[in-house]
C-alpha cells in the first residue's frame, strides 16, 4: 500500500496537489522552530569562553554547511533516479534543488568568513574545508547554468543528472576535509566520537535550528517542484483543468 | 533597556554577528518568494490562455 501511494506521488497532477497542501504546513512549522532556536541561541546561550559572543554565528553557519551537503546527496539520489528510470519527476527535484543548495552554500561561506575575521584575523584562506566548499558551489552554479544553457528538456535532464552524480566526489572530500588536512578550520563540533564537544545550552539551539534548515528546504523543494510541474506541463489536461477551475 | 543595549551589542561583535544573520534570512526569504512569485505569475498566465481558448 505505501509502495502505491509512493507509485502515486510520482504522478506530476498528484504530487502538485501534494505539495500545495503540504508546503504551507512544514513552512510554518520551520518558522516555529527558527523562533525557538533563535531565541535559544542569541538570548539563552551563554557567550563562549574563548570566542565571547562572536561564535553565536554557529546558529547559522553550521546549519547551512550542513544543509549544503544534505541538499547535495538528496539532489545526487534524484539525478540517479532520473538517470536509471527517466522519471519526470526526478528531474524536477534536481533541477529545484540546486538554486536551494547554492543558496546554502553561500550562506556557509559567507557567515564562516563574516566569523573568520575577528576569530583567525582573515575573512579567507585556502585551505581544504573553504576551497572545497567552494568547489560545491561552483558544482551547483554550474548545475543551473548547465540546465539553462541546453534547450531540449531531455537532453538538460541527462547532461544534469549526470554532472550532480558525478559530483558526489566532492561531498566526502568536503566532510572529512578538516581530518585529512591541517586547517585553520576548527574540527567536527558534533559528529565527533564520543562527546560532543559543545555545551547543552549551546548544542540544543544549534539542533534546532538544523531541524528548521532541513523544513526550510522541504518546504523550498515543494514550491520548487511545483512551480517545475506546473511549467513543464503547461500544455497537459490537467493543467487546463487547473486553469479552469481556479 | 540595558539589556536592550547588550543583546544588540553581541559583545562587541554586533557588526559580525547581525550581518550574517541578516545575509542568511534574506537569501532563505529569497529563496521561498520568488519561486511564489513565479508560480503565480504562470498560474494567471495559464488562466489567461485558457479563457482566450474556450473563447
Amino acid at each position: 500500500m505505501a509502495w502505491k501511494w509512493f507509485h502515486r506521488l510520482g504522478s506530476p497532477p498528484y504530487f502538485y496537489r501534494f505539495a500545495g497542501v503540504l508546503a504551507p504546513w512544514t513552512g510554518w512549522i520551520c518558522v516555529g522552530l527558527l523562533a525557538a532556536g533563535l531565541y535559544g541561541g542569541l538570548v539563552q546561550a551563554p557567550p563562549d569562553y574563548q570566542q565571547g559572543d562572536s561564535y553565536r554565528i554557529i546558529f547559522v553557519h553550521v546549519p547551512s554547511a550542513w544543509m549544503s551537503l544534505f541538499v547535495y546527496m538528496v539532489m545526487a539520489g534524484a539525478a540517479a533516479v532520473s538517470l536509471v528510470w527517466r522519471m519526470k519527476l526526478a528531474d524536477a527535484v534536481v533541477a529545484s534543488a540546486a538554486p536551494i543548495g547554492a543558496a546554502f552554500t553561500f550562506i556557509a561561506l559567507i557567515t564562516g568568513s563574516i566569523w573568520g575575521k575577528p576569530m583567525w584575523g582573515t575573512w579567507w584562506v585556502w585551505d581544504a574545508r573553504l576551497t572545497s566548499e567552494l568547489v560545491l558551489l561552483f558544482l551547483y552554479l554550474g548545475l543551473i547554468a548547465l540546465r539553462n544553457a541546453i534547450e531540449d528538456p531531455r537532453s538538460a535532464a541527462k547532461a544534469c543528472a549526470i554532472l550532480a552524480t558525478v559530483g558526489v566526489v566532492n561531498i566526502p572530500i568536503i566532510h572529512f576535509s578538516v581530518e585529512w588536512w591541517n586547517t585553520l578550520h576548527q574540527g567536527p563540533t558534533i559528529t565527533k566520537l564520543g562527546a560532543p564537544s559543545i555545551h547543552t545550552s549551546m548544542l540544543i539551539p544549534l539542533l534546532i535550528m538544523a531541524l528548521a534548515f532541513k523544513l526550510y528546504f522541504v518546504t523550498a523543494l515543494l514550491i520548487g517542484v511545483r512551480g517545475e510541474i506546473l511549467a513543464r506541463e503547461r500544455s497537459s489536461t490537467w493543467v487546463n483543468e487547473l486553469s479552469e477551475h481556479t | 533597556m540595558n539589556n536592550w543595549a547588550n543583546f544588540w551589542a553581541m559583545g562587541g561583535y554586533a557588526e559580525y554577528v547581525w550581518s550574517a544573520y541578516a545575509i542568511t534570512f534574506a537569501v532563505l526569504l529569497g529563496c521561498i518568494l520568488i519561486p511564489i512569485w513565479r508560480h503565480r505569475a504562470l498560474r494567471r498566465e495559464l488562466r489567461k490562455r485558457h479563457r482566450k481558448e474556450i473563447r
